[in-house]
């Protein structure tokens, strides 16, 4: 097995290219899945269940729940994508074969693969941003740096996902990676309520994993403040799509190149 | 072209893979000269494909010294393929994009401009018989279709050698024909080739040398006309009806200088058929088929009448 370090290289930029087009030809169901799922969610959790819980760290329930879905939605965005398409190119559709065989290597297959997921995380939350701004709960400029942060959320976990996907015999596989740590940082890392909620130990879990210091950084700059330790969060997440990165192409690499 | 190794396209020399301790190739020598088309026949398993994977540097080599175009290979697989085309033996047509959509695409991935492309396709499609079919969605194409598109696909970035994986598997007898044309027509414009086939009329018809793999090794290789000379007798009768089974004992094994039993068919090799004939024609109860010697002969000879699966 290969592990020597992925070598990135602008070539992944065909990759990414390829997939744009195909998303361009599909756009309108991706648009209305883009809009329409933060919008149910936020009308129907936001004003429903914000009436009975009112305000939550002195602002509005549907204030404090759409910087949330900024990240779960770039989160699932980006996993899914990675998941489920990234493995159907992979195997029935045989879309990487056809790469290899051109001038493309498996790194920038993957880092293309990355990007483009997140990508992807990028549009999501641009439409919520939207939704949002609709519904005047954000407003100021501010609120488009939560644009690149979005995207390097999901080039994250894009590249965790892809882990899987190397390893996956078939789509079923997919359901413990997405029961067992996806439904829970979407649920334990302050998307629907703050961390202060959970006891202690919990907290500290939380406090190491992805998700929770892409909500870090997007609550406060949804919401008119600045992230309180902005360094540290980008660097989680960086190190968590490095990492990732570098083991996804060593098992990609191991197995499509035996 | 200026390779190394004496306008060698691929030279290849103790080329080895080994999966889970069996050897798939086993310490084979290769050498395909600029402007040939090259066959590499054999089995269900004989290591073709590997080979191939190797060559188009897929599957790092266990062992062996590899060069293709004069690039060591698979340290600088992806330069050389900037020069190369591949037809896989799968369909890895892209399905979310029409015909002409498929080239472009595939032209991204070589890094060539979208004018050139542009200006190239024209040309493919007429090259593939496509041209009515420019904005079709892929699965509206039939098989026959799909595979000049695929040969199309890999004729984009201007190839100097092209790599097919069992080319016409699959196809009907005029779709075949139809590859079959084109792929002279390219080795009409100089370019190389290398394909695998089990069909012994295909790498008869299109190749100028060809090897025969087993197990991992080459059996044989030379040209098709001179193996054929080489391995078997020139005539074949090849006899069926009842009671086939007492002639080849009486009478059969005394007229000729070889048999082979098949089912319900003999097979007989001869020098002089004469005798053969002559016997046959007193037997209107047994039907035969009188033939030349062909490469389908040479390969049955050399891998064994056993069926291989998998």
């Amino acid at each position: 097995m290969s592990i020597t370090l992925p070598v990135p290289s602008i070539r992944w930029l065909p990759v990414w290219q390829r997939h744009l087009l195909v998303w361009r030809k599909l756009s309108i169901p991706s648009l209305l899945g883009n809009f329409g799922d933060p919008l149910l969610y936020l009308l129907a959790l936001g004003y429903g269940l914000g009436r009975f819980v009112g305000t939550m760290e002195g602002m509005p329930y549907i204030t404090f729940l759409a910087s949330g879905i900024v990240c779960s939605s770039a989160m699932n965005t980006a996993t899914f994508e990675a998941l489920y398409s990234a493995y159907t190119r992979m195997t029935t559709q045989q879309t990487w074969a056809g790469m290899l065989a051109a001038p493309l290597d498996v790194d920038d297959i993957v880092l293309g693969e990355t990007i483009w997921a997140g990508t992807k995380s990028l549009f999501s939350a641009a439409a919520i941003l939207v939704v949002a701004a609709l519904l005047g709960i954000v407003r100021g400029p501010r609120a488009l740096l939560v644009l690149p942060i979005a995207m390097l959320v999901g080039t994250c976990f894009a590249a965790m996902a892809l882990v899987v996907t190397a390893i996956s015999k078939n789509y079923e596989f997919f359901l413990y990676y997405v029961t067992l740590v996806v439904t829970p940082m979407m649920l334990f890392c302050g998307v629907f309520f703050p961390l202060q909620g959970l006891p202690a130990p919990l907290r500290s879990i939380a406090a190491l994993l992805p998700l929770t210091h892409a909500v870090q950084l997007i609550r406060p700059l949804m919401t008119g403040g600045w992230p309180q330790h902005p360094f540290c969060d980008v660097f989680v997440l960086l190190g968590y799509a490095m990492v990732s990165y570098w083991i996804a192409t060593a098992l990609i690499r191991r197995r499509l190149l035996a | 072209m200026s390779q190394r190794n004496g306008g060698a396209v691929v030279a290849a020399s103790g080329l080895t893979k080994i999966y889970d301790g069996r050897p798939v190739v086993d310490a084979i020598d290769l050498c395909v000269k600029s402007g040939e088309c090259f066959g590499i026949l054999g089995p269900n398993g004989a290591g073709k494909t590997t080979t191939l994977r190797m060559l188009i540097g897929l599957s790092p080599p266990t062992a062996g010294k590899l060069e293709v175009l004069g690039f060591p290979i698979p340290e600088r697989a992806r330069v050389m393929r900037r020069r190369i085309g591949v037809v896989p033996q799968g369909d890895n047509l892209d399905p979310d994009f029409t015909v002409i959509e498929n080239l472009s695409v595939y032209g991204r991935y070589f890094d060539l401009r979208k004018t050139d492309t542009a200006a190239r396709i024209p040309e493919l499609l007429a090259f593939a018989a496509l041209e009515s079919k420019a904005t079709a969605a892929i699965h509206t194409l039939s098989g026959g279709m799909r595979r000049r598109l695929i040969l199309a696909r890999a004729l984009i970035n201007q190839p100097d050698l092209l790599v097919l994986d069992e080319p016409t598997t699959g196809l009907d007898p005029q779709a075949r024909q139809l590859i079959w044309q084109r792929l002279r027509s390219l080795l009409g414009q100089g370019k190389t080739l290398i394909l695998t086939t089990h069909y012994m009329e295909e790498a008869e018809r299109l190749c100028d040398r060809l090897v025969i793999m087993d197990r991992g090794r080459i059996l044989v290789s030379g040209r098709p006309k001179d193996l054929v000379r080489e391995h078997v007798e020139p005539q074949v009768l090849e006899v069926y009806g009842p009671g086939v089974e007492r002639w080849l004992e009486t009478r059969a094994r005394g007229l000729c200088s070889r048999t082979e039993q098949v089912g319900e068919t003999v097979f007989c090799y001869a020098s002089e058929e004469g005798g053969l004939l002559e016997d046959l024609r007193k037997r209107p109860e047994l039907n035969f088929l009188h033939r030349p010697a062909n490469l389908e002969d040479v390969f049955v000879k050399l891998t064994g009448r056993e069926l291989r699966d998998g």
